[in-house]
């Protein structure tokens, strides 16, 4: 007995090995650890900061729209970060879309409206390469999901950049980025000290707007969240009740066998 | 025999439809009244927990088919619709996802306690056959509906797997070519992968049903390993086992809704976030953990014919079993070097499951090899060996003997095998 109970020791001790960390595809290939943030939404309970959000929406819409679409978002999911129906109606407005064709049957533009998606900076793929030195800008809407270490690896990124240690020769265009797989990466340096004017008095230094920037991509990469944990609380606290009491009928079923 | 049912219930209007459609007395046979060895312990709970699990992926499949457009323009944009816009669309999804992985936790689990309690001997030989044909529909649904979703995972694995049949010689390619419908992974498969995703899960529960009658047969194996022999080592099914898989069923579903509603993400790859590039191979094509074991068995054999060929002997050898083991003793408990064999093997399939996740290199390759080699060791030569060779313990005379009385063992059963009677 006492050795089946090594064997199956060592069996859950391999197998924690295997699956301890929080996902089961193998690590990064990469050296560079990434740094840990404590965000707002980590966690079973965590939560988007609000504030975060807003100040996150305001980095991509500046700095990081120049580039990036974000094809899966509509403007109306704005208003689940705390804008108002106004103020989503006035950014939707800020861009012109294609309004289907006119009596003449010429294709028309119109402003956005708050059912239309984000509308992507570039018409298509190779518009977007041609505009970025050959490299093709991620969408952005899943982005955070999309890479390995999530919120971490896109924080990592937009702080990990640096002139490149003496002996590495960089290609044309690129830039060094210790984070980043190989290190050279086609994306320059998009966010520095003081790129974008926070309204509500918050400092934008570098790190503040990776911080903010990387939650509101988080929101837009899962905006089910806070729904999700909140009814996750109610099912397990249901279920928890329920094994309860199915676990006392056992017993009680059962008295009379043992 | 012709004529009507002589129906027992009571109440008329069931006694006329009893009559003529016996369902009520078959219910009544084989999930009430049904006699149960009464010494399960939990590890019993994990077929009707697999049921369910099925019922679950129908349910919840059946919701995301509805949304979902198989076509390879639209699939990935179809899924994320599934995800932002669709009412609790991302419940389903996410219990669908997670589901999958539940469910091969509940099966894995259940095939190894049919390991270590002998439960694929005589005269179960055809149910655990049965069971083993339900593992390979599994994985074979499993591994199309990864497919659906149509990012970068989907189709790569969806490549590698379907070229596995390349390594057969001359008729390889031309079989590639025709389960893609193409010369590549494309429009075609995936619309025939969707068919047969929403197809093969009702093959499924048909084969459960006939593991469910080959069940009622032969009855329930239980941990002593030994027949029933009189109704005091039984219970009627219902009240105790409904209430007792009740009770493992629950405290599945804690673990479940734990994934779903807080760690959705926990088995899925990130590359399956971006959608399929035919231009651009992931720097890693890792399968979903579940298939792990059986990846790490195909590349631990440095000739790929062979490697395929391993792979798929890594299951067929599982219907062999009932032969293979020779001794007639089932429970491990009695076993001592079995149990011993037993746990290794559990130890070479997570090994196995952790070389698949990791590049084939240094240290992996040869932990790769070994546990391949101790897994097909242990079928095809430890089992038929150790049956002839092992020295079980004494067997109990009656389920309700070890239950009920506690006392020690009457000396003339040592060593007895069970079946000879």
């Amino acid at each position: 007995m006492r050795r089946l109970i090594q064997l199956a020791a060592l069996a859950a001790l391999s197998l924690g090995a295997a699956f301890g960390p929080a996902s089961l595809t193998p690590a990064r290939a990469d050296d560079e650890s990434l740094p840990h943030v404590n965000w707002s939404f980590s966690g079973p309970f965590g939560t988007y900061d609000r504030a975060a959000l807003q100040r996150g929406f305001l980095v991509y819409q500046q700095v990081c729209s120049a580039c990036h679409s974000m094809n899966y978002l509509y403007y109306r999911n704005l208003e689940e970060i705390g804008l108002t129906e106004e103020q989503v109606k006035a950014i939707a407005a800020s861009v012109t879309v294609p309004g289907g064709v006119n009596d003449q049957g010429q294709p028309i533009e119109r402003p956005g409206l708050p059912s239309d998606h984000f509308k992507a900076p570039f018409p298509n793929e190779q518009a977007a390469r041609a505009a970025s030195n050959g490299a093709l800008p991620p969408d952005q809407s899943d982005l955070v999901n999309a890479r390995e270490g999530g919120p971490d690896y896109i924080y990592a990124i937009l702080i990990g950049y640096s002139d490149p240690p003496p002996g590495v020769k960089l290609m044309p265009g690129m830039s060094y980025n210790k984070y980043f797989p190989g290190h050279q990466i086609a994306m320059p340096q998009p966010l520095q000290d003081g790129s974008v004017q926070y309204t509500d008095g918050t400092k934008p230094t570098l790190d503040q707007e990776a911080k903010d920037v990387v939650t509101f991509l988080t929101w837009a990469a899962n905006p089910e969240m806070e729904e999700r944990k909140r009814d996750g609380v109610r099912v397990v606290l249901f279920l928890l009740f329920l094994t309860g009491v199915v676990y006392a009928v056992k017993r009680r079923v059962w008295v009379d066998v043992h | 025999m012709v004529g009507l049912h002589k129906s027992e219930f009571e109440s008329p209007v069931i006694r006329w439809i009893d009559s003529r459609l016996p369902v009520f007395t078959l219910m009544q046979k084989e999930y009430r009244a049904f006699p149960t060895p009464k010494n399960f312990n939990y590890l019993w709970n994990f077929g009707a927990i697999a049921t369910v699990m099925l019922l679950m992926m129908i349910a919840t499949g059946i919701f995301l088919a509805m949304n979902y457009v198989p076509n390879t323009d639209l699939a990935f944009a179809s899924v994320e619709h599934i995800m932002r816009d669709v009412n609790w669309g991302w419940l389903i999804r996410y219990a669908h996802m997670n589901g999958a992985s539940m469910f091969f936790i509940a099966v894995y689990i259940h095939i190894f306690r049919g390991l270590y309690y002998g439960s694929y001997k005589a005269p179960r030989e055809l149910l655990w056959m049965i069971g083993v044909v339900i593992l390979l529909v599994m994985m074979a649904t499993a591994f199309m509906g990864y497919v659906l979703p149509w990012g970068q995972m989907s189709y790569w694995g969806a490549t590698v797997i379907t070229n596995l049949f390349s390594a057969f010689p001359y008729v390889g390619k031309y079989i590639v070519t025709w389960l893609w419908g193409g010369f590549a992974v494309g429009q075609p498969t995936l619309n025939r992968f969707f068919a047969l995703h929403y197809l093969l899960p009702f093959v499924i529960l048909g084969v459960v049903l006939l593991h469910v009658a080959a069940l009622h047969i032969t009855g329930s194996n239980n941990p002593l390993g030994i027949d029933v022999k009189s109704p005091q080592d039984t219970v009627p099914f219902h009240p105790y086992y409904t209430i007792k898989d009740s009770v493992g069923l629950c405290v599945f579903f804690l673990i479940y809704a734990g994934f779903i509603f807080f760690y959705p993400k926990f088995f899925a790859d990130a590359d399956n976030w971006i959608p399929a590039n035919p231009l651009q191979t992931p720097a890693e094509i890792v399968p979903e953990w579940y298939f792990l074991p059986f990846y790490a068995i195909l590349r631990s054999v440095p000739n790929k014919l062979g490697g395929v060929l391993m792979m798929f002997g890594s299951i067929v050898v599982l219907f062999f079993l009932p032969w293979l083991d020779t001794s007639p003793v089932r429970s491990a408990r009695f076993r001592p070097i079995y149990r011993v064999t037993f746990w290794l093997l559990v130890l070479s399939a997570v090994a196995l499951g952790m070389v698949g996740a990791h590049r084939p290199q240094g240290i992996w390759v040869v932990i790769g090899r070994v546990a391949t080699l101790y897994y097909f060791f242990h079928f095809l030569v430890l089992l038929p060996i150790l049956g002839k060779i092992e020295r079980p313990l004494p067997l109990p005379e009656s389920i309700s003997r070890p239950v009920l009385g506690g006392g020690p063992l009457p000396g003339g059963v040592a060593a007895k095998p069970m079946e000879k009677a």
